[in-house]
Formats: C-alpha cells, sequence, structure tokens
C-alpha cells in the first residue's frame, strides 16, 4: 500500500501509527494499511484503484464523492479511512452486474442525465439511497434526495427523470 | 487537500474516550459526525495530536422522549435521524422544521446535533433551535457528569464551554408544560448553505395563552442570538396581530447580522422580522400549529 503514501507528499516518520483497517468494498473484504488522515475518498481511488469515485470540490460540498456506507450516503472526502474499519462501501464500481448495467445506471443512459459525467458516479449513489428506502418517489423526493448533490452541465432535469425511469424499471423488475 | 498527522483512537466507552482525552491534555479533539470537523482537519484550521472518534460508542445514536416529555438527543443521533423523526413530527415543531434545513441529505447522514451544538458556528441551526427551547447539554468528564445550559455551553463563535477532558454525551429538551407549537425558518441561497438568517421559534401555550416563549436567531450575529425581549414579549396573553408584530420588532432589533456575500445587513434583519412573524402567525391560526 505505499502508493498511499506517496500521495501525501511529506515524509512519512518513522513513528507514523499506520493502522490495518478490512473494509467490505463491493462485497469484497479488502486491507489496507492507512496513515489516520488518509481520507476515505483516497483510499478508495488511490488505494484501491476504484477511481470511479470523483473528488470534486474536495471541501464537502458538491457530493462527487459521494458513496455508499451500509447503505447510506455519505461524502467520502469527508470520511477518513480508519472510521470504515469493519463497515461496508459501495462505489459506482459495485452498482453494474457481471453482464448487465444497473437499471440507475440503464436510466441515466437512456435519460440522457449526463453530460461530461463528473458527477454521475455520485448522483447514481446518492439515487441509488433513496430508491433503497423509497422504491417509488416523487418527482420532489427525488430532487430532496439529490439536492446534496451538484451537477455543472445537465441542469437536472434529465438526472431527476433518468432517476424516476429507473424506479420505474426496479418496479417491474421486482413484480415479475 | 490532507490533515496534518494525528494519532486516531476509536474507544468503546464513555470511560475510555474520557481517559484519551484527559490523556490528550487539550491536544485531542472529538470526532463524531466529522461534517464540521474533517473539513477544518483538511484546511488545516484544526491540527489535534489525537482524534477520539466516538463513532463506536454504544448506546449514544437514539432520540427519545421520556414520560414527562423531556426530550433527549444522544451524541451520535445523526440531523438524519431528527429529519425522519416520528417523534419530533407529532411533539416538537421547531426541532423538526430545522432538521430537514440542516446541510444537505448526504451531510445529514453523518452530522449530529451534539455535534453541532459543540462546533458552537453562529450560523448553526441546532443552537438556535436548542436556546429557544431552553435545553441544556449533559457532558461527561473526570470528575463525572454535569448539566449546561445551553447558554452557558456555546461561550462564542466556535467555542463552547467543555473541559478538554469532557464528552458531550446528549442534549436534553425539558419537559414542556402546555401545548407545544413553534417553527423553524432559513433562507438560504441554495440547498447545503449555511442561513443568510434563520429564526427559531418555540412556544407553550395554554388554550390561546403563551405560557412560555422562546425565540433565537441563526447567523445574524458572532454567535447565536437569543432574543429574550421578543420571547418575552409574547408571555402572558394570546397571539394577536399587536403582539406577533411587536414581537417581530424586538426580534429584528436584537439581530447583529453584518453585511456580506450573503446579504445586506438591513436585508438581514428584515428576514428576521419576516421570520418571526411568519411563524408566530400561522401558530395563531388554530389549523396549523408548525410552521
Ligand atoms: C456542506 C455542509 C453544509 C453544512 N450546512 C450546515 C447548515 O446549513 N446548518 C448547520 O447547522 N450546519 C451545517 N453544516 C455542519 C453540520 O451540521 C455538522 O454536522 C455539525 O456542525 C457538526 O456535527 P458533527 O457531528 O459532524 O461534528 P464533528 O464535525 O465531528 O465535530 C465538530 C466539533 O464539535 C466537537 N464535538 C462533536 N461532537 C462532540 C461531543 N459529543 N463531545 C465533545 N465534542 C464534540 C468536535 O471535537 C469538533 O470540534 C454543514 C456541513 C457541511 C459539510
Ligand atoms: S469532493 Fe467530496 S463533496 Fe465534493
Ligand atoms: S454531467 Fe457534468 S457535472 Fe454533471
Amino acid at each position: 500500500m505505499s502508493s498511499l503514501f506517496e500521495e501525501i507528499r511529506e515524509p512519512v516518520a518513522s513513528d507514523v501509527p499506520v493502522r490495518r483497517v478490512s473494509i467490505t468494498v463491493n462485497g469484497e473484504k479488502r486491507t489496507a494499511d492507512v496513515e489516520p488522515r488518509l481520507l476515505l475518498a483516497h483510499l478508495l481511488r488511490q488505494g484501491l484503484g476504484l477511481t470511479g469515485t470523483h473528488t470534486g470540490c474536495d471541501t464537502s460540498n458538491c457530493g462527487a464523492c459521494t458513496v455508499l456506507f451500509d447503505g447510506k450516503a455519505i461524502k467520502s472526502c469527508t470520511m477518513l479511512a480508519v472510521q470504515a474499519d469493519g463497515h461496508e462501501v459501495t462505489t459506482v464500481e459495485g452498482l453494474a452486474g457481471p453482464s448487465e448495467l444497473h437499471p440507475i445506471q440503464e436510466g441515466f443512459k437512456d435519460e440522457h442525465g449526463l453530460q461530461c459525467g463528473f458527477c454521475t458516479p455520485g448522483m447514481m449513489l446518492a439515487a441509488k439511497a433513496l430508491l433503497d428506502e423509497n422504491p417509488d418517489p416523487t418527482e420532489d423526493e427525488v430532487r430532496w434526495a439529490l439536492s446534496g448533490n451538484l451537477c455543472r452541465c445537465t441542469g437536472y432535469q434529465n438526472i431527476v427523470k433518468s432517476v424516476l425511469w429507473a424506479a420505474q424499471k426496479l418496479q417491474s423488475q421486482s413484480a415479475s | 487537500m490532507y490533515p496534518s498527522r494525528f494519532r486516531y483512537e476509536a474507544p468503546r466507552s464513555i470511560d475510555e474516550a474520557v481517559a484519551l482525552l484527559h490523556q490528550g491534555a487539550g491536544e485531542a479533539k472529538v470526532l463524531a459526525g466529522g461534517q464540521s470537523l474533517v473539513p477544518l482537519l483538511k484546511l488545516r484550521f484544526a491540527a489535534p495530536e489525537l482524534l477520539v472518534d466516538i463513532n463506536s460508542l454504544p448506546g449514544l445514536d437514539y432520540h427519545r422522549v421520556d414520560a414527562d416529555g423531556t426530550i433527549r438527543v444522544g451524541a451520535l443521533c445523526r440531523h438524519a435521524d431528527l429529519e425522519r423523526s416520528t417523534i419530533l413530527a407529532t411533539r416538537q415543531p421547531t426541532m423538526a422544521a430545522a432538521a430537514r434545513v440542516i446541510a444537505d441529505p448526504i451531510v445529514r447522514n453523518r452530522g449530529t446535533l451534539v455535534g453541532s451544538l459543540c462546533h458552537a458556528d453562529p450560523q448553526g441551526d441546532w443552537a438556535s433551535v436548542v436556546t429557544a427551547l431552553g435545553g441544556y447539554v449533559t457532558a461527561q468528564g473526570s470528575s463525572g457528569r454535569r448539566n449546561i445550559p445551553i447558554a452557558q455551553f456555546v461561550t462564542g463563535p466556535f467555542q463552547n464551554a467543555l473541559a478538554h477532558d469532557e464528552v458531550a454525551v446528549e442534549a436534553v429538551i425539558p419537559a414542556p408544560k402546555g401545548t407545544v407549537a413553534g417553527g423553524y425558518l432559513k433562507l438560504e441561497r441554495r440547498v447545503g448553505d449555511f442561513a443568510t438568517a434563520g429564526a427559531a421559534v418555540a412556544l407553550e401555550m395554554s388554550g390561546a395563552v403563551v405560557t412560555r416563549a422562546g425565540i433565537a436567531l441563526t447567523g445574524v450575529g458572532g454567535s447565536t442570538i437569543d432574543a429574550a425581549d421578543a420571547a418575552h414579549a409574547l408571555v402572558g396573553g394570546p397571539l394577536t396581530a399587536d403582539s406577533i408584530g411587536r414581537a417581530a420588532d424586538l426580534a429584528a432589533q436584537a439581530a447583529q447580522p453584518r453585511t456580506d456575500h450573503r446579504g445586506s445587513a438591513d436585508y438581514k434583519r428584515h428576514i428576521v422580522r419576516t421570520f418571526v412573524e411568519r411563524i408566530l402567525t400561522r401558530v395563531a391560526q388554530p389549523t396549523e400549529r408548525a410552521a
């Protein structure tokens, strides 16, 4: 895991306490030795190579770094990697099945829910947290649930449509 | 952005947390939801030697109501728990209204009410709500437990009354003696922004008569403002257009806003007046007791 320390451009003193963490990421148990100050977003991106989690603002505002932490949407730039020890994390890489996209991803594709795509992973995970809790949301409820995720491109209209599309698809799947 | 180096401990009991803070001798910090502290660490505005993460402490994620109506919010109760709370929805309109306008939905999944009080941001919404409700914080330290009324708990901008080895374990809203009414209104430029101005109004009524009132203001001074004169103007009588107008004027006078990127001082004062009047007018309409 030396790459985690190279990213932090300060000499690593020999007495820096490194902690071993064990995190279930997208269903798979991963272990890493981390400095306590390492952010979860950086562990995911640099340590585990899961670069689908984006860091946009790095100031806890934009939601691009959103992942699911024990099923709840959190900003991974605002959590320490050590805090995830023993917990479950889902990133955008964990959405698709082996051969097909997740209905939320299909929805974003079908309804043109992205332009540059930078906000998209965070949007999709916030949407997943919503649909897990409320499978049949109204448009207002979708807007409310995504209100912590900023998009500089789309004007949100198609993102909301994408999530509503996914909700319908997921419901028809569970009905059949 | 990376925080500077620190040691990290995740104690399993409050006693252990207190012992770690004691050893830390002022160089240790409690980590709760991290939604204020982690950004500060990243900006290196805070650089503690030791972080005492309380998220593994068992049994602190509650909020509950005692038989007598006292509301207790544990140190690990998240804003989102309060937003979804049926207890608050049915019993505490001021808290229920505030819970849904704190930060954004993702921040609300982690941030805590108690952490927000400890952070003592003049723009923090909970400090106003708890001030209007006359609440207190229970702290536990090396020398035992004590209750600190909110007015003494927040000692200044970003400063609280906790000793270096004290953990705030819960926030308490005393049992109401009458029917509860009130609300919280906040003007924000967009979701996730701090208040341009906010007003918390908490009333207890006996029939149409106000028996207790609290009014507190967010974001319009160097710390949370207790608009006590405005509140007193309401006690002992019914809510009338006159008494509502007087209270709203007094609240606006109590505000000490500064002109900044969120708006001019005059504008913020005007918002305070409007919000206090709006909440009280809604309460005065017998069909609706919440704002
Ligand atoms: C994008 C964004 C928008 C936000 N918008 C708002 C907003 O509109 N309104 C608002 O009120 N807040 C807002 N916040 C702040 C948010 O509400 C925080 O959750 C809250 O201020 C701090 O709570 P926390 O549990 O996250 O505490 P932390 O960040 O963990 O801690 C904050 C401080 O309190 C101390 N502390 C915390 N808990 C305890 C304890 N139990 N005992 C002793 N000390 C303790 C810590 O040591 C630290 O100094 C926002 C935050 C973000 C990132
Ligand atoms: S990168 Fe985490 S909120 Fe913007
Ligand atoms: S698609 Fe570009 S930021 Fe959302």
